[in-house]
């Protein structure tokens, strides 16, 4: 038990090393509830994408549509929304027409993650190159249906989902909790989530202790496409717009962020509480660093040479206990 | 016949021709020398990567770094050249060496750390990327030297098309070609490149079989540097403006071209001529759409639609050969 969850346990210390650092460069500023509550609304959209790349990354894959797939579902959503909705109205009866568009979002995502996931599962396409595919495929689709435009005003319902409060706490982030709780409950207690534990293990032997290979992977992408749906929902409220290319600096940085949290991308380990972890962590460097007015391409960098700084403590506590072990 | 349709270049080449023919039907003008000639220039960065992308992709591992190595690269050589002088040489120079020194320290974290090639790269695209643009602010630079705006006119010969205007094979391109002839001959005639071909196969093997694995890492790893270096600053010549934010965001639709090619991405597989014709299919295709006036929001959507094909058809032609092998063992 403590063995699996030892990465979190460092990573929770350079947490907390990261806001007591934090506290003393910004002075007081840091710890104040608007900032923790402005945080609270950046890290959600971020941290649903990296759920979304994770649950690929535990297979040994990767879903590099992620946020092409995002883009598009927001779209879609924005699309019936806009055109059925007059934004000043306050009528009762839009109510269908928001969940019907939020579901058509929804659905549009897990459409991307079966093409993903029958591409990778049943013709063996390696996961990097079909997502890479269907990445540019839905890309172009999301070019073509806005023509490069930004759709923009929503009805205040859903405008809520980006920037309310429920008793204090952002709304995203209620979400994102709900999300990642989902997804722990999904690896740690159902057979999908041990299979892909196993499968991100070893494929052959998992093959060979009777698991149905192809089937797992399919749902794992569904998966991932999901929650890139629910991402999207969050990025198109909290913007009060959709339009293409949204967010696409966000790819490279939630295989970061999986990787921070210990996630191993060649598959097979790695955990929920260890992403929400390096989110936060991630989220206060960034914070922080915007209170002490770096540039924000500072903090990029910055972040890189985290994922390194981990890396390598990572690897050298493995030498070291691989020494004490043979001795 | 039956050999070449065993070989993944064949049926990329296949499509290219076809390709070609329908868009000559519908635009003529797609095959003239001057098109033809036009295309090898402006896509002689493109190409440049490319070869870089086939060399880490053939040694089993992946760099997404490259572009912002190559923006680092460019944008020091800019400021160098307009606020010491210089000439060409010096440019080049410039380039390359750091080219080199960032794909060396990519090399050694990813070798005595023992990261993955892919998150390393990915770390260090952003921590080049970030520092670059932190300090240069993000500007863009227009007031390149006169010498090298002369540079990049030059032509090795030229010719005049019926409407009088001038037009003719670039040094851009030469320079190009002789990094793909040099690259060729170092894939495929020399210990060097039989060594990376080998590490990409497996890394325990080819040590066992005297090959120095760390060596041959830093080798792939800085020539990927050497070529971000030259590609950025061919791209430089090209536009003729310095802009720091215009070639980080295109390193997956690199690896994608020299996917396309038939390189593997686990490692061990792809030639120098599948490379090519992956570049030329994507040049051809963009260049196509617009000949035939398809508006270019369309353009994403067929590039995408030509991976997913290519990608499935190769890997499905693999299972079926993987199948007919089992079969034949079992007999």
């Amino acid at each position: 038990m403590i063995r699996k969850y030892s990465e979190s346990i460092i990573l929770g210390l350079v947490m907390l090393a990261v806001l007591l650092l934090m506290w003393i460069l910004t002075g007081r500023d840091f710890v104040q509830i608007g900032n923790f509550q402005s945080m609270a609304f950046q890290l959600p959209e971020l941290g649903i994408l990296s759920l979304a790349m994770m649950v690929t990354m535990l297979t040994g894959g990767i879903n590099l549509s992620i946020i092409a797939s995002a883009d598009l579902s927001g779209i879609i959503t924005a699309m019936i929304l806009t055109s059925y909705i007059d934004p000043e109205a306050t009528g009762v009866g839009s109510g269908g027409v928001i969940v019907l568009a939020i579901c058509a979002g929804l659905l549009t995502s897990v459409v991307i993650g079966l093409v993903n996931g029958f591409l990778i599962a049943k013709l063996d396409v390696s996961p990097i190159l079909a997502t890479l595919g269907t990445m540019i495929l839905v890309n172009g689709l999301t070019i073509v249906l806005t023509k490069g435009y930004v759709i923009s005003g929503f009805p205040n319902p859903v405008r809520f989902i980006g920037n309310g409060l429920v008793l204090g706490v952002p709304m995203p982030m209620i979400i994102f909790i709900l999300s990642a709780l989902l997804m722990a409950l999904l690896l740690n207690r159902t057979s999908l989530g041990l299979n892909i534990y196993m499968m991100g293990s070893n494929p052959t032997a998992c093959f060979f202790s009777g698991v149905h290979n192809a089937g797992v992977l399919l749902k794992t992408y569904l998966v991932s496409g999901l929650y890139s749906g629910i991402a999207a929902i969050i990025m198109i409220s909290r913007f009060n717009s959709a339009k293409a290319e949204y967010g696409e600096s966000y790819l490279l940085m939630t295989v970061l962020a999986s990787v921070l949290g210990g996630t191993s991308a060649a598959g097979g380990f790695g955990t929920v509480s260890g992403l929400v972890i390096a989110l936060v962590i991630l989220q206060m460097v960034s914070s922080g660093l915007n209170l002490l007015r770096v540039s924000s391409f500072m903090t990029i960098a910055i972040w890189g040479m985290i994922l390194i700084l981990v890396m390598v403590v990572n690897y050298l506590i493995g030498k070291y206990q691989e020494k004490r072990w043979q001795s | 016949m039956k050999r070449l349709l065993r070989y993944h270049e064949t049926y990329v080449f296949m499509v290219i021709v076809v390709f070609s023919l329908i868009i000559t039907l519908i635009n003529p003008r797609f095959l003239t020398l001057e098109n033809l000639f036009d295309l090898l220039k402006s896509y002689s960065y493109l190409g440049i990567f490319a070869v870089g992308v086939l060399f880490v992709l053939i040694s089993g591992g992946i760099d997404i770094s490259f572009t912002a190595v190559a923006t680092v690269a460019a944008y020091v050589m800019t400021v160098t050249v307009i606020e010491y002088g210089g000439n060409i040489f010096t440019a080049f120079l410039i380039v390359s060496g750091i080219g080199i020194v960032l794909g060396v320290i990519n090399a050694v974290i990813i070798y005595f750390f023992n990261i993955p090639t892919i998150i390393t790269t990915i770390a260090t695209l952003n921590i080049y990327y970030g520092i670059l643009t932190v300090w240069s602010g993000g500007k863009w630079i227009y007031a390149l030297p006169t010498w090298f705006r002369e540079f990049a006119c030059i032509r090795v010969f030229t010719l005049t098309n019926a409407e009088g205007i001038e037009y003719g094979l670039s040094i851009i391109t030469v320079i190009w070609l002789l990094i793909i002839a040099v690259a060729w001959v170092i894939l495929r005639y020399t210990a060097l490149g039989r060594g990376i071909y080998a590490m990409g196969g497996s890394p325990a093997s080819a040590r066992r079989a005297g090959f120095n694995v760390f060596r041959l890492q830093m080798f792939v790893y800085s020539f990927m540097g050497l070529m971000a270096g030259i590609a950025g600053l061919v791209q430089v010549l090209l536009v003729q403006t310095m802009a720091p934010n215009s070639m980080v965001g295109k390193e997956l639709d690199v690896i994608a071209s020299v996917v396309l090619g038939g390189a593997s991405l686990a490692g061990g597989a792809g030639t120098m001529l599948g490379t090519l014709l992956g570049v030329a299919l994507i040049a051809i295709m963009s260049n196509g759409l617009t000949l035939m006036r398809v508006p270019s929001f369309w353009y994403n959507v067929f590039i995408g639609l030509i991976i997913l094909t290519s990608v499935s058809a190769s890997a499905y032609r693999r299972k079926m050969r993987e199948r007919q092998a089992i079969a034949v063992e079992v007999e």
